[in-house]
């Protein structure tokens, strides 16, 4: 059987119109991440800046997408405006279902739009909307508004960008459907640059499911691990608010600036207080049976007499430790408040914490004044992170603007380098050790969710430098294969290599069930090579002070084994990229760099 | 008879199992429109969901209107879906008082016919395919604990 190829709408924002492609290499890439990085290496310019207006976005899809469950992941792909290179962000929502249900397996998006404007497509239609009157909406608002003035209901997805993204902060995340984001390295700014505020996704197809008995018995096997077994329990039980209980009993939870990895006041913004005292309902992403969302509720007296409004705010493990811990707000409410604010302004919440956690540091030890900050900063006080947050998302000033785009460079100007909780970017709420430190700075996504180096830390009290750097590596390549899918990573431990491979065989996707090792392998090295051709050096990613001023639960952090894992893992990069470029000069590639074709 | 209703929606999470279970079982496809149970937010997501499905009308409106008995009255209430028989007319869908037709872009209709598959897949147990005696109809008072 001849393998179908990717069909991918590509628009160019100059013109407002579209093309429908026929890109050849399913059985090469997969889809997700794979897909995502050969259209990112096809269509982007690694060598102009990132927000060229030629550079694209991209959305990708997986072949599994809306066919099983958890498959409900769209992967986009970007230069980010955070280090000019090659980057990746995952959302739900419904995105992902929309996507595969308008017919495509992935959005390239070009140029830039005359106006701030709205992207609009469907199975049966395409059009670029004019909404100069959206300017400076927060997310919230721009989402009741096109909600209003969009064609359909229900069954799309609303993807868009607050202040944050218009103002072209390497913080701005793009919002997903309320509740989920592309939250890191700033894709926000990329639609900004774009002047495109929003994107909505129509899933109005409905295409026949694959033929045969095997696909509805996969199915429900699938399905029975999901939800009649315990593999989801803590996702669908305390959602991923359950780890701040367990880090901050481990010693490995960052609180004020990583100054402590564990504080008593942790127990009032655990997962189990929130659970308790703020959690109003459970949501989920499109085709997601496990309702991972977690929805807590902030209420607000505006006026006597008891005049109140309620706010509904999704919460999560990484929002909790980035405006609770780090800020020392231990109120639940005052932390949902907070993480409500950076919502409205689109402001990816970790960093925005842990920019403002480094902020509060340097004010206290007099490197910042109120002529920066515009405003007091101290541990603890909720009201003023509140308005710092907007002043970040704005760009209010010049150390606002600085700040919004990285720690680092604000505190390459103003000083306090060493206590910036820096690791690739802002640092993602894990302190178990040396492992997940590099395992953040040295990978591609700067992401907790990378490799999972937390978990190493926790399993291995003594670890040695290559047993650590192998388990990095392969972790990476099986989340590759997994986000290539485009699996949510929840499901891990239900889609192993073989079920995969089933999943795929019943879908119709044998070639590819066929050659998941391979598939996995390259696509973890075209990341890596995409990223180098952009200029990343991993020997040069700085890992300040504070991480090697931390003790877990296991002691003092090692600075020597920090080093070698370190030196380890950024050889292992260069050996990936390399092998990328050998594959691409032998020939192996071909189908990834050939001329699109026009569908038809 | 049998008849889908969905009393508890205000625990839906709004993951779509439901619908994608009846397009895929009953209907053959891959869709979230394409079934007799289509979930919808309910003003946007922050005010929570709501089921669009067939309340087992008897009379069925829909089948009164139907030019060429593709849609005929089922025991119990609801309709009897003969699509063989469909012209792709179009006529059924507005005829239903509750908006629970969906009509595809070439008019192939498609409505509840409480067949239940769909019930298994609801994660927070929302739907039930209940015993009704003939002619009763209707989805009866939502039940509250």
């Amino acid at each position: 059987m001849s393998e179908t190829p990717f069909r991918v709408l590509r628009v160019d924002l100059a013109s407002g119109r579209g093309e429908t492609l026929a890109i050849e290499g399913r059985s090469r890439w997969a889809g997700g991440s794979g897909l995502a990085a050969m259209l990112l290496g096809r269509f982007g310019r690694l060598d102009r800046p990132w927000d060229d207006p030629e550079q694209p976005l991209v959305f990708a899809v997986g072949p599994l997408t809306g066919l099983y469950p958890l498959m409900s992941k769209t992967v986009c792909a970007f230069l980010s405006p955070r280090h000019g290179q090659a980057a990746e962000s995952h959302g739900g929502g419904r995105s992902a279902l929309a996507l595969r249900l308008a017919g495509f397996d992935a959005l390239v998006i070009t140029g830039r739009a005359a106006q701030l404007s709205c992207l609009s497509l469907g199975a049966r239609h395409l059009a670029l909307r004019d909404v100069h009157f959206l300017r400076g909406l927060d997310v919230q608002a721009t989402g009741k508004i096109l909600r209003r003035i969009l064609p359909g209901a229900g069954h799309r997805s609303i993807l868009r960008i607050g202040p944050a993204g218009e103002a072209r902060a390497a913080m701005a995340c793009i919002n997903v459907d309320t509740y989920r984001h592309f939250g890191r390295l700033g894709a926000g700014a990329v639609m900004g640059a774009k002047n495109l505020k929003a994107i909505a996704v129509q899933g109005d197809g409905s295409p026949p499911i694959p033929a045969g008995k095997d696909y509805p018995r996969v199915f429900e096997e699938v399905y029975r691990l999901l939800t009649a077994t315990d593999m989801m329990h803590k996702y669908h039980n305390l959602g991923t608010a359950e780890n701040v209980a367990v880090l901050n009993a481990l010693r490995a939870l960052p609180f004020r600036n990583l100054r402590q990895t564990h504080d008593p006041c942790a127990a009032a913004i655990s997962g189990e207080a929130f659970a308790e005292r703020t959690l109003l309902r459970n949501a989920a992403c499109a085709g997601c049976p496990v309702g991972c969302i977690h929805i807590g509720f902030v209420r607000e007296k505006f006026m006597e007499p008891n005049q109140y409004l309620y706010r509904q705010v999704s919460y999560d493990h990484e929002p909790i430790f980035a405006v609770g811990a780090m800020l020392a707000v231990c109120d639940p409410f005052a932390a949902l408040d907070l993480m409500e604010e950076a919502e409205r302004a689109g402001l990816d919440v970790m960093s925005a914490g842990v920019a403002l956690a480094w902020a509060t540091e340097a004010f206290a030890t007099g490197l910042l004044s109120e002529r920066e900050t515009l405003l007091p900063l101290a541990f603890g006080d909720a009201r003023a992170y509140a308005q710092a947050i907007w002043h970040l998302a704005r760009g209010e000033n010049d150390f606002y603007r600085l700040l919004a785009s990285g720690v680092e460079r604000a505190a390459a100007r103003y000083g306090g380098a060493e206590f910036a909780c820096v690791l690739g970017q802002e640092m993602a709420g894990y302190a178990t050790g040396e492992v997940f430190f590099v395992s953040q700075a040295l990978g591609f996504r700067h992401s907790h969710l990378d490799s999972a180096g937390y978990a190493y830390d926790q399993r291995h009290e003594k670890p040695g430098v290559e047993d650590a750097c192998r388990h990095l590596f392969a972790e990476e390549q099986g989340r590759c294969l997994l986000t290539s899918m485009a699996a949510c990573l929840f499901a891990r431990a239900v889609y192993t290599e073989e079920r995969l491979a089933a999943c795929l065989e019943a879908a119709g996707y044998g070639e590819i069930a066929s050659r998941l090792p391979e598939i996995a392998r390259r696509v973890q090295a075209e990341r890596w090579r995409l990223r180098l051709k952009g200029g990343f050096t991993p020997e040069e990613v700085p890992f300040p002070r504070r991480f090697t001023e931390v003790a877990t639960w296991k002691g003092p952090i090692d600075p020597a084994f920090l080093a070698r894992l370190r030196a380890e893992t950024a050889r292992g990069i260069r050996r990936l990229a390399a092998q990328a470029e050998e594959d691409r000069a032998a020939g192996a590639a071909a189908s990834g760099v050939d001329a699109p074709a026009a569908e038809g | 008879m049998k008849i889908l209703i969905a009393p508890r929606m205000e625990r839906c999470i709004g993951c779509h199992s439901c619908s994608l279970a009846c397009a895929r079982l009953v209907h053959g496809r891959l869709s979230w429109n394409t079934a007799g149970i289509r979930i919808a937010s309910s003003g946007g997501l922050s005010t929570g969901f709501e089921a669009h499905l067939c309340l087992a009308c008897d009379p069925a409106p829909c089948a009164a209107v139907c030019p060429t008995a593709a849609f005929v009255q089922r025991r119990g209430g609801g309709v009897v879906v003969r699509k063989k028989r469909c012209i792709r007319c179009g006529a059924c869908a507005p005829a239903c008082p509750v908006g629970a037709i969906h009509l595809e872009p070439d008019g192939e209709p498609f409505v509840c016919i409480h067949c239940g598959r769909c019930v298994p897949f609801c994660p927070h147990d929302c739907l039930e395919h209940r015993e009704v005696e003939d002619g009763a109809g209707g989805p009866g008072e939502e039940e509250r604990p």
